[in-house]
């Protein structure tokens, strides 16, 4: 039996900052998880990947990360991905020093 | 120390020119990231978790105070005013724009320096011992050789592609602090009868299969040195394993094929090679010895000193911990700790790095190094001088007296920076060395050395730590693997395994009970953890990592 697909978002780096990025149901990319685009459908979600991976001038590495929702909001289910979704633990730097739009 | 000479120069600025105009490529939309990728690597940029990362190569682990001033300066005005010295004696820059590096790297050849071979499948920065140059048990400055390996495996045209990277590590003491046999190649200055010359040790590494490095050559003059690294390196390009990245360093190809038949390619190699070298390597190296002469020590009457080591607990705590016999009279090497407790290890702010610099300036002949141990050491301290450094230092926040000891820790950045990791070891370093400072213990303890990797590669060397721990996901959760009786020494060995793994929040309890069994077990406190261990092996700490373990064991 075939694994059914878990709702996840599609994720990558900024090209010039590095930062975490998600892609949001509007094409823009979006540092905040909470803005990001829930994927339900594995079909849509690899389309949506595929776009995404095109924009090789915004984004690097470009991946679909599984998230659990809850509220309507996506939240990580791996704790990497809530490493990135924050920042270091050491320092209140990266995404802890204000959130703000591409 | 030594100056960049014309060629060395022209050739930094040519490749930032060059790696100037791949960045614009990339932004302006030439380059894709997977062409652009290996061109970035090839100059020590990294894409990590929340931001680039740039590797700066300190070679052997020397600076002067401008370079370190510039350090601090490039923190500042394009980081976020702190650098992360490293376990292989580089700093790391965690915050760097990709449209800021090129200018970055501009700065760093304004001080002879460069992050070239910080990456990729080359030979990376050449390591040395942090005492050398200044260790009373020196048999020679192993910097000069450093520098030349330095020169000759720079854009070496053979070995631009090899299998994997390689890491060549030199110690000139008969005490090995440069971790010699954990390296690809590990070089160690020898002397038999009056003749002085290298014990060649290949094959040695960490990561996921760690290796101690076995002796390919007891004694190599001198003068053979490039010939024959060169032969060992070829050899290792041809025989050494494409097909799996896990299986590509030299340590296997050495361990795959054996020692003697490794070696017997070698010298087949050497004989072909040697004939090929007319001294221009030695003509090099006279000119290279020439910048590392030492600096003319001058035995300055220390009686502040002496009494203020006779009055003062925490300066007599300070230089007992932290200091180092040094070769000239009046002298001594001092460890300036990078690892206050609760502190990122191996973080610098920049005005931390600018107090360093002064001091050298001013008091210690204009000389620093970066440890292995993430640690910033200040080799030539004139004794006069101690009790003002000691002042600054703690003015900065830098006169933390605990080389050595529990809180001394090496991590690796672990999960909070890098992208390879498994699990996090900055919070895991920064819980034990306040837990230990809580219990007021760890002058106690003595000398003990926790190193923390944070996924299998090992670049917190966890292996050779007299406690390793190695941080995993297990289940998508975080766990953290013990291993004990690792040694980085002359007496280098791997740790063993101490059994299952411990969540994020009992791993701090389980080092304790470990601590705890060690201070019961010693036979006086000069027996330190080590000695202990090898005494008596796992089972009694093993008792003391898994209670529950034993009683239903019992049961």
């Amino acid at each position: 039996m075939t694994k059914s697909f878990a709702p996840s978002v599609i994720t990558a780096n900024a090209l010039i900052e590095g930062d975490v990025i998600y892609l949001r149901v509007d094409d823009r990319w979006s540092r905040d998880l909470a803005e990001a685009e829930i994927l339900l459908d594995e079909a849509h979600a690899q389309l949506r990947e595929l776009e995404a991976s095109a924009r090789t001038g915004e984004a690097v590495g470009v991946y679909l990360a599984e998230v659990k929702v809850v509220n309507n909001a996506p939240q990580p289910v791996h704790f990497r991905e809530d490493f990135r979704k924050t920042g270091p633990s050491n320092y209140l730097h990266g995404k802890q020093e204000g959130a703000r739009n591409v | 120390m030594y100056n960049y000479s014309d060629f060395d120069a022209q050739f930094v600025a040519e490749r930032n020119k060059q790696f100037r105009a791949q960045v614009d490529r990339r932004i302006s939309g030439a380059l894709s990231e997977d062409e652009f990728k290996p061109l970035r690597l090839m100059n020590g940029l990294y894409l990590q978790l929340h931001a680039y990362m740039l590797r700066v190569a300190i070679p052997y682990g020397t600076l002067n105070s401008h370079q370190l001033e510039k350090l601090a300066y490039i923190s500042e005005r394009w980081d976020k005013g702190y650098g992360h010295f490293t376990t292989r004696q580089n700093i790391q820059f965690n915050w760097p724009q990709l449209r800021d590096v090129p200018d970055i790297l501009d700065a760093l050849a304004e001080v002879d320096m460069h992050a070239i071979q910080t990456s990729g499948n080359t030979i990376r920065n050449v390591t040395a011992d942090h005492f050398a140059g200044a260790a009373a048990d020196e048999i020679e400055d192993p910097r000069p050789y450093a520098e030349l390996i330095r020169q000759w495996s720079t854009d070496h045209p053979e070995f631009q592609y090899l299998p994997r990277k390689f890491k060549v590590g030199v110690s000139g003491s008969e005490s090995d602090r440069a971790v010699t046999r954990a390296h690809d190649i590990g070089l160690r200055i020898v002397q038999r009868d009056n003749e002085v010359g290298f014990e060649v040790i290949v094959g040695g590494g960490l990561g996921r299969t760690p290796m101690i490095g076995k002796v390919i050559n007891a004694f190599l003059p001198k003068s053979d040195l490039l010939p024959y690294l060169e032969a060992v390196v070829s050899v290792y390009n041809v025989l050494g394993r494409r097909d799996n990245k896990y299986k590509a360093r030299i340590k296997i190809t050495v361990h795959e094929n054996g020692l003697e038949a490794f070696r017997d390619l070698v010298e087949t190699r050497f004989a072909e090679l040697r004939g090929e070298w007319y001294g221009q390597d030695q003509a090099l190296l006279a000119q290279i010895k020439a910048d590392f002469t030492p600096p003319a020590f001058v035995d300055l009457p220390h009686s502040q000193h002496d009494a203020h080591y006779a009055a003062n607990g925490a300066y007599r705590a300070f230089v007992d911990t932290n200091t180092h016999p040094h070769r000239a009279p009046g002298h001594t090497i001092l460890s300036v700790s990078l690892k206050a407790h609760g502190a990122t290890p191996g973080d610098a702010s920049a005005e931390q790095m600018r107090v360093l610099a002064s001091i050298a300036r001013r008091f210690a002949y204009d000389e620093l190094r970066i440890s292995h141990e993430q640690n910033v050491i200040l080799p030539h301290v004139p004794l006069a001088h101690l009790p003002a450094i000691h002042a600054e230092l703690r003015r900065a926040g830098l006169a933390t007296a605990n080389i050595g000891l529990i809180s001394d820790i090496i991590a690796c950045p672990g999960m909070d920076y890098c992208a390879l990791a498994t699990a996090r070891s900055i919070p895991i370093a920064q819980e034990i060395a306040t837990r230990f400072e809580q219990l007021q213990l760890e002058h106690d303890i003595g000398q003990l050395k926790i190193k923390i990797s944070g996924c299998i590669n090992a670049c917190g060397h966890h292996h050779v730590g007299h406690i390793g721990i190695l941080g995993l996901d297990r289940a998508g959760v975080e766990n953290y693997q013990i291993t004990l009786g690792g040694d980085h020494t002359e007496t280098a060995a791997i740790g063993e395994r101490a059994g299952p793994g411990f969540a994020s929040d009992q791993i701090v309890p389980a080092i304790e009970r470990l601590v705890q069994a060690y201070l019961d077990l010693r036979l006086d406190p000069a027996e330190p953890f080590l000695s202990t261990y090898r005494r008596l092996g796992l089972t009694p700490f093993k008792a003391a990592l898994y209670p529950d373990k034993q009683v239903q064991d019992a049961a």
